[in-house]
């Protein structure tokens, strides 16, 4: 009884917390996904240089864990005279995880497209970018969504890692009424609660979406 | 520059040992787990199941903070290496559940049945048929797996434990901010999980041809 007071208590503080994950989830994904297709264009991209350097990115991005790229935006770019605060530092770090995670998720998207397609578009006389705004990008991106949005369950429990970084994110509010109280077991479980009742249900839509795109190219 | 190094070096060993003991752990609890979730019994399906979702749905650095501010400071005492490794263990377990699984659902469903007519027990098929076929599909699965858990590792920094990561933030604080100890760690994370990438390729190739279709 004592445990489910606390909770009601605890409840509108963690809220606000959650709504900050839920933010820089959404502004992650806002400002990484047109990164990721960006560098899943690059990476199949006639210039040698480019194509070189976007696969560095992502091997590097992907290959890096994603507290370290966090810390090295937070503690480096002030030292570089980028002064940012913490939240912005958290968007940033979270949307360059997330640009190198979803390049390869497009990547396979865009190379999932029948090539005859594209040969189709070069005999009617489409010009490379036509074709790839026309054709290929929006059957590739339909073709990732599924494995997107698995992602963005994915760039969600990442935002608990800003807690390092003190952004007053969920697991930072939690752990806070958690030195308040001493009662640390209770709050986290109530954080806990919080964090599966976004991932779970979204889960759920993972999978519903991958049935029926699937039915889809069947 | 090679002072930065060997500085951040110092975490090596805390890093191996929390990814490969959380490794084991999470092996080795994964088989009764993937065997609960193949049961004919509802309510151990249903319990595999629950595990799974719960520790695959909330975010590991809140299964440490719960494991080592939560638990262990109560009845029981746990040092951060101990909570990191059993939280990051437990978590563990419910991935490679899925891994194995995907590897009994890889293998023709016709192998169970053959066996069944030859009159092979339950556990029969599963010790002579099916398990040994299971372990060959996993491993690269599991291989990817380990990859993902050694950057995983770095949220035991958070708890205090004194891996890769912390020595990094560490000099970078001391330093009053700097991309270079990040970049090495960085590097060093990739450089350490090169071989796992290139021994999941090698046995890929090698196991594909030691599974019947």
């Amino acid at each position: 009884m004592e445990l489910l007071s606390n909770w009601i208590d605890w409840t509108p503080q963690l809220w606000k917390g959650l709504k900050v994950s839920l933010q820089l989830t959404s502004l992650a994904l806002l400002f990484g996904l047109p990164l990721g297709l960006i560098l899943a264009l690059a990476s199949s991209a006639k210039l040698r240089l480019l194509r070189y350097l976007s696969i560095a990115m992502v091997e590097i991005g992907r290959g890096a864990p994603a507290l370290v790229v966090l810390q090295m935006v937070y503690y480096g770019l002030p030292s570089a005279g980028i002064s940012v605060g913490a939240f912005t530092s958290g968007v940033i770090a979270l949307a360059l995880t997330t640009g190198a995670y979803t390049s390869e998720i497009l990547r396979a998207g865009l190379n999932a497209v029948p090539h005859r397609e594209v040969e189709a578009g070069q005999a009617l006389g489409m010009t490379h970018a036509d074709i790839l705004r026309y054709v290929v990008i929006p059957q590739g991106v339909l073709y990732a969504v599924p494995a997107l949005m698995g992602f963005a369950i994915l760039i969600f429990q990442l935002t608990s890692l800003t807690f390092t970084i003190a952004i007053p994110e969920l697991l930072a509010r939690s752990y806070r009424v958690g030195a308040a109280t001493y009662l640390y077991l209770d709050v986290l479980a109530l954080a806990g609660l919080m964090y599966l009742a976004v991932t779970l249900p979204f889960g759920w839509l993972v999978a519903f979406a991958e049935r029926r795109l699937s039915l889809h190219l069947k | 520059m090679i002072d930065l190094l060997l500085s951040i070096l110092r975490g090596l060993p805390a890093t191996f040992g929390v990814t490969v003991s959380a490794f084991l752990i999470g092996a080795i609890l994964a088989v009764p787990l993937v065997l609960m979730r193949r049961s004919r019994s509802i309510l151990l399906r249903l319990v595999a199941r629950i595990y799974v979702d719960i520790l695959r749905g909330i975010p590991p650095i809140v299964w440490l903070f719960i494991i080592f501010f939560g638990i262990g400071n109560g009845f029981v005492t746990l040092s951060a290496f101990q909570a990191a490794t059993l939280g990051l263990g437990l978590v563990s377990a419910a991935y490679l559940c899925e891994i194995y699984r995907g590897g009994f659902l890889a293998l023709s469903k016709s192998q169970e049945e053959a066996s069944i007519a030859l009159g092979f027990t339950r556990l029969d098929t599963l010790r002579f048929v099916l398990a040994p076929q299971v372990v060959r599909v996993s491993i690269p699965g599991m291989a990817t797996f380990l990859v993902s858990l050694l950057k995983d590792t770095t949220v035991a920094s958070a708890i205090g434990v004194r891996d890769i990561m912390l020595y990094a933030s560490q000099e970078a604080q001391a330093a009053g901010g700097g991309f270079m100890p990040f970049i090495m760690a960085a590097l060093l994370y990739i450089l350490l999980s090169i071989p796992v990438a290139y021994f999941s390729r090698r046995m890929d190739a090698l196991m594909r041809r030691r599974v019947s279709k």
